[in-house]
Formats: structure tokens, C-alpha cells, sequence
């Protein structure tokens, strides 16, 4: 199958989603990752891979801590990074994606990072620009997150080693969660032989068992025995539907407290992918209790992004 | 082509170093023969601080050219490198591209009172102004010749000449 990220040498050319990656291309992103933590905890954080580079942090949906780490990730490697919130510019003047694209390709950029509402947007990018320009998708509609997957696999092998003998769990609204298939794709493609995931039956995609998981309703059940858990944000925004009768009623059945989580194995860390609702779907004394690696996360986050566009540029 | 021995290489290498080590000095070995001299040399000559190691694919200068090194380890400099004396150490002295990497690695850690340089082997043909201070060897080889340091299980270190890879 012709797979729209890798060049035909096989390399990675852009980053659009975890789904049909081979596991080494994975594994190399995680071992360059490692190295990189070693250069951001040095005073001078800096080295000089991408220096002369134009990256262009393109996000038509809100969001801060991804464009931040991003900005970071691309200033650490010295390359220009210009931040456009095109929610606030061209396009609420009439200017099409690809326009707004085409005129950022004129000036010479060399890697475009795309958030977008719209599931396939980083796709439509990487399909149309020209071939030395990369993409990165940092979050597009429900389909993908790879960079948030990929940060996750590289602090689960940080604190568990060996992905061959992990139960891992996904807990919350799979349903509207591109995070959640990103990491459902990188996990069994790296070896993890059960991935669970935990939600209600109005937040989970139908048939989501093709993807290779083992659904639970009960939360209880469902943590048993696991190594990870990965819990998801609760959209607010999906708080008033139908699909949900109320955040305390959810935080009951799916919120993640010290109780529930004495049901997992005695070391199992506990992650999420920010922001955190808490007392919806964690509880604050998980959030920052000895299990927690969530902010681990944030940091590892900025050496896989690094990671990520040192592989793309070098391709 | 008879290659010289370099369990015998070291020795003699390490013996130049010896007079000039003192309890301040650090060593800090070169992926990935660097490496192995390295940890030979801070046990032979009873080095106090802990060894440090480089990997300089993030400093190299064909990064553009080549991309990504396929293999990148972690460097670790478990010492303040400000102000310190450093002996970097490599296998193979060549162009002399990969010592300015390093010593630019360096800079990224603090300002070192000096860095001086070991080689097992210097095969000249040099392309910036960089001089080891000591070497085990001085060799002549053809252009299209790689020589290569490797270690074997049990820990001994022999040369190795192979014909090089053309670029694709």
C-alpha cells in the first residue's frame, strides 16, 4: 500500500498519522528522542540541526501547549519558527487552506505544522506541497495526534522499558478523541499485546474493536491488572449533548480516583495528555500523586517533537 | 596491508597521556571507538571524575547532505565542563570534521580552561586546522579506504580496513 508519509526510500517524509507506520520508523523516533532529553537539560539548549530552517506552526484551532512545545522543539534545533493562529487572520478574511499554504510556500518555508478541526487536513497539505516542503499533523479533527502518541510511547518505554509484556488502558471519550487513535495505532504496532480501552457506550467509535482492543464499560474490570493508564480528556464542549447525563455522574463511573486506581498493578503510572479536567475524569489527588507522570509527558514532549522534525528535515 | 595492533596502539597512547593527566582531568570519548578507548584509558590511568561521552550527529556538518546519523546515542557529560582540563579521545583522526563537532558540543556544556586531543590513529588528509596531542599511530591510506575500530566480546580492540561506502 502506497503510504502518503514515507518518500520511496521508504523514509519518513511527513508525519501525519501513527496508523501504517512500521515499528522501526517509531523506534527511531523514540531513540533520537532519548538523545535529545540529554540536550534539554543542558544550560545551553540549543543545537544547531535545522539553523537557517523556516518552520511554520499553522493553527487553525486553538491550542497552547502543542504550538508552545512545538515553538520550543523548533527553536532548540535553531530554526525560525513563525506562529500563525489562522483562526484570527486570512481565513476569516475568505482565503482557502491551500492558499494560505501556497503563500507561506513563496516564502520559503521548509516544514509546515498543521492543527486542524477538520479530520485530514495535514493530509490535503502534505498532498499539495512540494516535495522537499514536510508537514508534521499536530491534531487534526477526530483522525490523528501522532506527536501526543508518540511522546506517550516514548514515557511509557521510559518508566516500563519493554512494550512486549504491557496491559495498557485507555480511559475516557474515545469516541472524539483523535489522541486515543494514535496511540491504539502506535501501541500495537510496537508489540503491546493488550491495549484496553474503558469508556461508556455512547463515547466509543462502533466496531472500535477492529483496531485491536479490548473494550470494558466498567471501569473497575476494566483497570484490573494494567501497567498504563492513559486517560483522556472529557470535552466540555460534549458536556450538555445526550451522550453524557452529567460531569459528576461521569466523574463517578469514569474518573479516575486512588480507589480505582489500587486496582491496577501496584506500579502503574498514570498519564494524560492535557488539559486536565480535574474531578471529571481524574481526580487531583491521582493528577498529582506518585503515579502521575503527566508532566514527565510535557517535557519528553518537546525531545520527540525535536526528534520528529530532525528525522523530516534529514529525509 | 598489515594494520597495526591496536591493543598495542593503546598502550603507547596511553603512555604519552600518563604524564599529563592529572586529578583534574577529564576524559570524553567519541562515539563509538572513541567510547571504548575512552573507558580503557579512564580505568589504565585511574581517572577520579566520572568519563564522559559524546555523540556529535547533532553537530555534524552534512547533516543537510546526509540527514540523520542512523544510529544516535545519547551524550552524557556527567561533569562541569567550565573551566575544566579535557582530553577529547577518538579512534580515527581524519578530516577533522568531527573534532570540530565535538569541541563545538563542548562549548554547548561551558567553557573549558583547555581540550587537548588523543588518536589511536592519524591518517592525515586533514580539512580544518585541528592537530591531535597525542597519537598512537601515523598512517597513510588510499582515499577510498575506511579504517575502522572494533571491539570484540571480550573486550579487545583490533583495526580494521574496509572500502568505503560511495555516497548515494
Amino acid at each position: 500500500m502506497n503510504n502518503p508519509q514515507l518518500n520511496k526510500d521508504g523514509k519518513l517524509q511527513h508525519l501525519l498519522t501513527t496508523e501504517g507506520l512500521p515499528a522501526p520508523i517509531l523506534l527511531k523516533i523514540l531513540d533520537t528522542a532519548e538523545s535529545f532529553v540529554g540536550v534539554t537539560q543542558r544550560d545551553i539548549k540549543k543545537v544547531p540541526l535545522l539553523r537557517g530552517k523556516s518552520i511554520f506552526n499553522l493553527f487553525f484551532e486553538p491550542s497552547t501547549r502543542t504550538r508552545t512545545t512545538f515553538e520550543i522543539a523548533a527553536k532548540r534545533l535553531s530554526a525560525d519558527v513563525v506562529n500563525l493562529n489562522i483562526a484570527a487572520s486570512s481565513q476569516s478574511k475568505g482565503e482557502t487552506m491551500l492558499d494560505t499554504v501556497n503563500n507561506l510556500s513563496a516564502m520559503n518555508a521548509d516544514m509546515f505544522i498543521v492543527r486542524h478541526s477538520q479530520s485530514g487536513a495535514a493530509h490535503l497539505i502534505a498532498r499539495h506541497v512540494r516535495p522537499e516542503i514536510h508537514v508534521i499533523n499536530a491534531g487534526d479533527g477526530r483522525h490523528a495526534h501522532p506527536t501526543q502518541a508518540l511522546l506517550d510511547m516514548f514515557t511509557i518505554r521510559r518508566y516500563k522499558h519493554d512494550f512486549h509484556n504491557l496491559r495498557v488502558a485507555i480511559v475516557g471519550d474515545i469516541l472524539h478523541s483523535r489522541v486515543a487513535r494514535s496511540q491504539i495505532h502506535a501501541l500495537t504496532t510496537l508489540g503491546v499485546p493488550e491495549v484496553r480501552v474503558i469508556s461508556p457506550k455512547t463515547l466509543l467509535p462502533t466496531k472500535v474493536e477492529r483496531l485491536g482492543v479490548h473494550v470494558y464499560h466498567d471501569m473497575e474490570q476494566g483497570l484490573k491488572g494494567v501497567d498504563v493508564v492513559l486517560m483522556l480528556r472529557l470535552q466540555n464542549e460534549r458536556m450538555l449533548g445526550a451522550r453524557l447525563p452529567s460531569a459528576e455522574e461521569y466523574f463517578k463511573y469514569y474518573g479516575l480516583t486512588q480507589e480505582k486506581l489500587a486496582l491496577a498493578k501496584h506500579d502503574a503510572i498514570v498519564m494524560h495528555p492535557g488539559p486536565m479536567n480535574r474531578g471529571i475524569e481524574i481526580d487531583s489527588a491521582v493528577a498529582d500523586g506518585k503515579q502521575s507522570v503527566i508532566l514527565p509527558q510535557v517535557t519528553f514532549g518537546i525531545a520527540v517533537r525535536m526528534a520528529v522534525m530532525t528525522i523530516l528535515a534529514g529525509n | 596491508m598489515n594494520l597495526p595492533d591496536a591493543e598495542q596502539l593503546l598502550a603507547e597512547l596511553t603512555d604519552k597521556i600518563r604524564s599529563d593527566v592529572t586529578k583534574d582531568t577529564v576524559l570524553v570519548g567519541i562515539y563509538t571507538g572513541g567510547v571504548w578507548l575512552a573507558e580503557r584509558l579512564h580505568k589504565d590511568l585511574e581517572c577520579t571524575p566520572p568519563l564522559g561521552t559524546l555523540d556529535v550527529s547533532f553537530y555534524r556538518d552534512d547533516f543537510h547532505e546526509i540527514g540523520l546519523h542512523p544510529q544516535v546515542k545519547p551524550s552524557n557529560i556527567p561533569f562541569e565542563v567550565e573551566g575544566r582540563h579535557i582530553i577529547l579521545i577518538d579512534d580515527v583522526l581524519y578530516t577533522g570534521r568531527t573534532i570540530r563537532a565535538a569541541i563545538n558540543e563542548l562549548f554547548d556544556y561551558g567553557r573549558p580552561a583547555s581540550i587537548r586531543l588523543a588518536a589511536l590513529v592519524d591518517r592525515g588528509a586533514r580539512e580544518m586546522p585541528i592537530a591531535a596531542n597525542y597519537v598512537g599511530a601515523d598512517m597513510v591510506l588510499p582515499e577510498d579506504k575506511m579504517l575502522a575500530l572494533e571491539q570484540k566480546d571480550n573486550g579487545k580492540l583490533s583495526l580494521n580496513l574496509y572500502d568505503k561506502i560511495s555516497p548515494e
